[in-house]
């Protein structure tokens, strides 16, 4: 498979703080790779740097092929880009800001304004295409710029924090955009706050905390590697909760955990095989059982034991920036 | 949307050339004149300023310096054209400033344009505030009773001399607006820049009567210079001279800001 985007020691400093500290990077064509961290992590400083917007001190990145510092005209002609903040006109209407890329990306008159066109209606923004953006809602102006990096119908689209500060209708709106366009064939990558997001949307994932790379891998494979998995079981009757534990305890060699409120056992196990020995022995024991699951930690739980904050601490974190700027 | 060839190799610019700069150039022109359609307040310097420079001058110097209204007004009004042409010029700076702090220039400079473009388009949209500036100042002098002493031809060459002068000039701007974080500090010092400039020239008084250190620097001037082409132009007089000497000014301020602009520019988005 070719690699769309490829980063190998990215380095970039800004006087003391190490924003990149060497960071690696690939996104396979076709595929979308979520870039996980908490504030401050380098996310946007990578994006940037990847978006020609930014030189690097160190390390090499190419997009498609072409090197970002020595090519950044080609790499330009094929990426989109949806920043952090807002990049559009705010005096300019949402239809204005999409013909004028339309226009600046070589499109003559009547095809930019056709693009625009489409593109409002994509992002249900047709009843508000002729009002100045300045009277947009945070959404939709999010909306809007997210369809501005649209216009040129780019390869491979950069997404920084795209559905922070959207609601859930909004969000799952672009995730829908999302997802279309790489059924069309286009490679994204998008840095997220949001676990879920990197869970839904993201083929592989990679957690960067302090300028450094965390971790790689596909979702599973990150919550396999971080927690092992548990196994639960809610026998039917309350009064079976000592036999189920004592079989756990019997299989797995470790103490279960029982919580009397929820009528729960469980366990920590490596061997998912164990299952089908957990079913047969409830089964001879004469016990059945409400709920019987094999569960991976959640995401939450990965980025927590691999940066040290949890998910939803960094995420109030970035709404009280953000309402500060 | 159409499906793209996963593993065909890239059909990509690499390079933009001259042609492509100035379409992109005038596309970004169109930006900056609508968002002068849209904040007509905006546009409250190119059409007070020559109003209100005009009353003040006539009215309070006019009799003082001129004898009377009427034989100051051929004096000033040339002189006047010049000045606000030029401060109408510094805005740009201030808007460039406000573009790249606000994140737009982002967006541009993430698509495959022409590195100068943008600066290319917020230039030529100025023309459109000077030539407002330049025709509110003509048309009030009129009412106030200025009248033009040549042809038709010589006026609009005096209002283009002006325009490439607001032109050459507004690098100056540009590169300050690079180089100066913050609008405020910008505004102010675009202000101190421009009031000796206009000032120390024969705009409002002939050079005849100021001290022979201040007088050697007014005659040369580059605003005395232009103005004394326009004075020419609109009202009769010698023009080969003064319009040899704003030629050169203009060439000297291009070659000197125009890369200083550019340099701080390419430093500022880096
Ligand atoms: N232009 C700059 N000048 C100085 N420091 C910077 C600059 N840009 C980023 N930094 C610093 O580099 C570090 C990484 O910043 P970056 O914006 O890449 O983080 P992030 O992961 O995008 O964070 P967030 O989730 O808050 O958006 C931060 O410590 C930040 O303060
Ligand atoms: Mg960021």
């Amino acid at each position: 498979m070719t690699q769309a985007i490829e980063a190998e020691g990215l380095v970039k400093h800004f006087g003391q703080t190490k924003a990149l500290d060497g960071v690696d990077l690939t996104v396979p064509t076709g595929t979308v790779v979520g870039v996980l961290g908490p504030n401050g992590a380098g996310k946007t400083t990578a994006v940037r740097i990847l978006a020609t917007l930014l030189r690097p001190d160190a390390g090499i990145a190419k997009v498609c092929g072409f090197d970002v510092v020595r090519d950044p005209v080609a790499v330009r002609s094929l990426i989109g880009l949806t920043g952090q903040y807002a990049s559009v006109d705010e005096d300019l209407s949402g239809r204005e800001n999409l013909v004028l890329i339309g226009r600046l990306l070589e499109m003559s008159k009547g095809d930019a304004r056709a693009r625009a066109a489409e593109l409002l209606a994509r992002f249900e923004l047709t009843d508000a295409g002729d009002r100045a953006i300045k009277t947009y809602s945070g959404g939709m102006r999010r909306r809007l710029d997210l369809g501005a990096s649209l216009v040129g119908r780019p390869r491979v689209l950069f997404l920084d924090e795209p559905t922070t500060g959207l609601d859930p209708h909004a969000r799952n709106e672009v995730w829908q955009v999302v997802r279309g366009l790489v059924d069309d064939g286009v490679t994204v990558l998008l840095t997220t706050q949001y676990l879920e997001e990197a869970d839904q949307l993201a083929d592989r994932i990679t957690v960067i905390d302090h300028g450094l790379v965390a971790a790689e891998g596909r979702a599973d494979e990150l919550k396999r590697k971080v927690g092992g998995q548990t196994l639960q079981v809610r026998p039917t009757a309350e009064s079976d909760l000592l036999a189920v534990q004592r079989i756990l305890a019997e299989l797995t060699g470790t103490a279960p955990t029982t919580d009397l409120d929820a009528g729960m056992v469980t366990v920590p196990v490596d061997d998912p095989v164990l299952m089908s020995t957990v079913v047969r022995r409830l089964d001879t024991a004469g016990i059945t059982a409400d709920e019987l699951a094999l569960r991976l930690p959640s995401l939450d739980e990965v980025f927590l034991s691999l940066t040290g904050k949890s998910a939803q601490q960094s995420t109030v974190d970035t709404q009280k920036t953000g309402s500060l700027t | 949307m159409t499906t793209i060839a996963l593993d065909a190799p890239p059909e990509v610019t690499r390079h933009i050339g001259p042609a492509r700069t100035m379409r992109h150039g005038l596309a970004l022109a169109w930006r900056g004149i609508l968002k002068i359609r849209k904040n007509p307040e905006q546009l409250a310097d190119v059409t007070l300023m020559p109003i209100i420079f005009l009353l003040l001058f006539a009215y309070v110097f006019g009799g003082a310096i001129g004898g009377s209204i009427e034989s100051y007004l051929p004096q000033l009004v040339p002189g006047l054209a010049v000045m606000t042409v030029m401060m109408a010029s510094m805005t740009v700076g201030m808007n460039l400033n406000t573009d790249v702090s606000k994140g737009v220039f982002d967006r541009f400079r993430s698509m495959p344009i022409a590195r100068p473009a943008p600066l290319i388009g917020a230039v030529l949209a100025d023309l459109v505030r000077y030539l407002i500036c330049m025709t509110i100042l003509l048309v009030v002098a009129t009412i106030m009773g200025f009248r033009f002493g040549t042809g038709f031809v010589p006026v609009v060459a005096g209002v283009g001399l002006a325009m490439l002068f607001g032109l050459c000039f507004c690098w100056v701007a540009v590169w300050l607006g690079m180089l100066i974080r913050s609008p405020g500090a910008m505004q102010g010092l675009l202000g101190m820049l421009s009031l000796p400039l206009t000032f120390g020239s024969n705009v409002f008084a002939s050079s005849d009567t100021m001290p022979s250190w201040l007088k050697a620097w007014v005659d040369i001037s580059p605003v005395t210079q232009v103005a004394d082409t326009l004075r020419g132009l609109f009202v009769g007089g010698p023009v080969a001279g003064p319009l040899l000497g704003s030629f050169a000014w203009m060439a000297g301020i291009l070659v000197v800001f125009f890369p200083l602009a550019m340099r701080a520019y390419r430093k500022r988005l880096s």
